[in-house]
């Protein structure tokens, strides 16, 4: 089984996790166009290589980021998303979401 | 030809056949080069070169013929989808495998023997009602079976009311059957080499040149070759080589994995899939059981085979038929298959001018190497994409008109 090391949790079997795909910046839905806001629901780097993903430990509902190689299916680092997202995430027409 | 035969069983010498020419050159240029010599891209390259006389192709593969996800898909073919654009595209497929062999002097094993999908959930059982209705009304031959009938398709199914998702009810899809993929692949390189088509193995693409939004060069390992068309036909790479000619597409990619046991006398005559089980299985003619369709839970790579997964699959698998217990295994194997969001391929236009796609096609990319072949090659010849495959386009993103065929490809998620 593979082992992956849940920053809360410590390292458990993978089985307990899922992943959500890769971190993305998300456009404003106000000020994005059609096109761009149709790209960022579809499209995907897909990236043979190293990738950075968010991933939930499904049994406590913790969310974190993972670092893996999609070659080589190696797990390179895990670490909580405060280490990324350091702000709060403002968008211009916020009163109107 | 029986003469020739019995020359040939004479004979003191026992020339082998080349089925393509050996290594050569290559050219400076081409009118359309084709990446990836998988079934899909030769017989696009086979199409062009029989049907509209276009020759100065050239097929570019990192590996060799039919190496890739030609070789490690498990061969189903069927056309029981639930879009009408999917069936009417599926079913020519199918029509085109019937007369494959004569077409291409080359045995392909079709072999027609009907695909049984069961159900074991309400759900399913409403889902097979509106495909087999859909299907009927397009001309494909599918209908709902209940539990005797599903005994008397396959005697030796375990029909077991005290399973814990006992089988409800099965849709029979008499126009499924199974091919050697193979045979797909080398069948249309042979035909399309001996009509001057150039087949270069060991040959990878490193580079797309685009020049004002138009494609104009292919870099190889082996130098650059210059084009007016370029095709990608690469499945289980597709992002990787689209991403070359500067194009991100609505693809994941995860590996899926199967299995062969070893050869058993003939017990199985149709394709059996479960919809819950998320499992599929089939005997090959020469006795082998072909298991497939566990695919990984995270994107992936990588085909190497994990154990967890195989021993799910095979649990899936005993649920169905509990005697196979008794078999070894003799292969396992993954393959990298291009998950689109609705389970549907990417053909056609892209982006960038004269760059055209042939992606996305996940799980269910062999049943369609005849008709996709076609037509990417009338697209190419014409200019335009061919009316079979327009609802495929990568545009239908951005246009939120998706054919959602995740419940009628069954065995992958």
């Amino acid at each position: 089984m593979k082992i992956m090391n849940c920053p809360l949790n410590g390292p458990r079997n993978i089985s307990e996790f899922i992943c959500f795909g890769e971190v993305s910046i998300m456009p404003c839905p106000q000020d994005s166009s059609d096109d761009e806001w149709a790209d960022f629901i579809w499209l995907s780097n897909n990236t043979a290589g190293v990738v950075r993903e968010w991933w939930c430990h499904a049994a406590t509902s913790y969310w974190f980021i993972a670092e893996r190689n999609t070659v080589t299916d190696e797990i390179l680092a895990t670490y909580p998303a405060s280490d990324v997202f350091t702000d709060r995430v403002e968008f211009k027409h916020k009163n109107n979401l | 030809m029986p003469w020739g035969l019995l020359k040939y069983g004479l004979a003191s010498k026992y020339p082998a056949r080349r089925d393509i020419p050996g290594p050569r050159e290559l050219k400076k240029s081409y009118e359309i080069v084709i990446i990836g010599a998988g079934g899909h891209g030769l017989s696009t390259a086979y199409h062009l070169a029989r049907y509209h006389g276009i020759t100065d192709v050239a097929v570019l593969d990192k590996g060799y013929v039919g190496g890739g996800n030609t070789a490690r898909n498990t061969a189903v073919i069927r056309s029981n989808y639930i879009s009408p654009e999917a069936i009417e595209f599926y079913k020519a497929s199918v029509e085109m495998f019937e007369n494959l062999s004569n077409e291409l002097g080359y045995n392909q094993m079709y072999s027609q023997r009907g695909q049984l999908t069961l159900a074991h959930s309400d759900a399913s059982v409403r889902a097979f009602r509106l495909r087999a209705e859909i299907n009927k009304h397009l001309g494909v031959r599918s209908e709902m079976v209940d539990r005797k009938q599903i005994r008397e398709i396959v005697p030796c199914l375990n029909m077991d009311k005290k399973m814990r998702f006992p089988i409800q009810a099965g849709l029979w899809h008499r126009d499924g059957g199974t091919a050697r993929h193979d045979a797909a692949a080398w069948g249309y390189a042979m035909r399309a080499a001996q009509m001057g088509v150039e087949i270069h193995q060991r040959t990878e693409v490193t580079g797309i040149h685009v020049d004002k939004g138009k494609v104009v060069a292919v870099q190889t390992a082996r130098g650059t070759v210059r084009c007016n068309h370029a095709v990608q036909a690469v499945a289980g790479m597709s992002s990787e080589v689209a991403r070359m000619a500067g194009i991100r597409l609505p693809i994941r990619s995860y590996p899926l994995q199967a299995m062969v046991t070893q050869p058993v006398k003939p017990f199985l005559d149709p394709l059996v899939s479960s919809a819950e089980l998320h499992a599929y299985v089939s005997q090959t003619a020469r006795g082998e059981v072909v298991i497939g369709g566990g695919s990984d839970p995270y994107e992936l790579y990588s085909t190497r085979s994990t154990l967890d997964l195989k021993e799910n699959l095979i649990a899936h698998v005993l649920e169905m038929f509990p005697f196979m217990g008794e078999l070894k295994l003799l292969r396992q194997w993954a393959g990298i298959t291009d998950m689109t969001p609705d389970y549907s391929p990417i053909l056609g236009t892209s982006p960038v001018k004269n760059y055209w796609l042939d992606a996305g096609w996940g799980t269910w990319g062999f049943k369609a190497t005849p008709i996709s072949g076609k037509c990417m090659a009338e697209s190419l010849a014409n200019e335009k994409t061919a009316r079979l495959i327009q609802p495929f386009g990568l545009e239908r993103f951005r246009r939120f008109k998706l054919f959602n065929e995740a419940g009628a490809t069954a065995a992958s998620h």
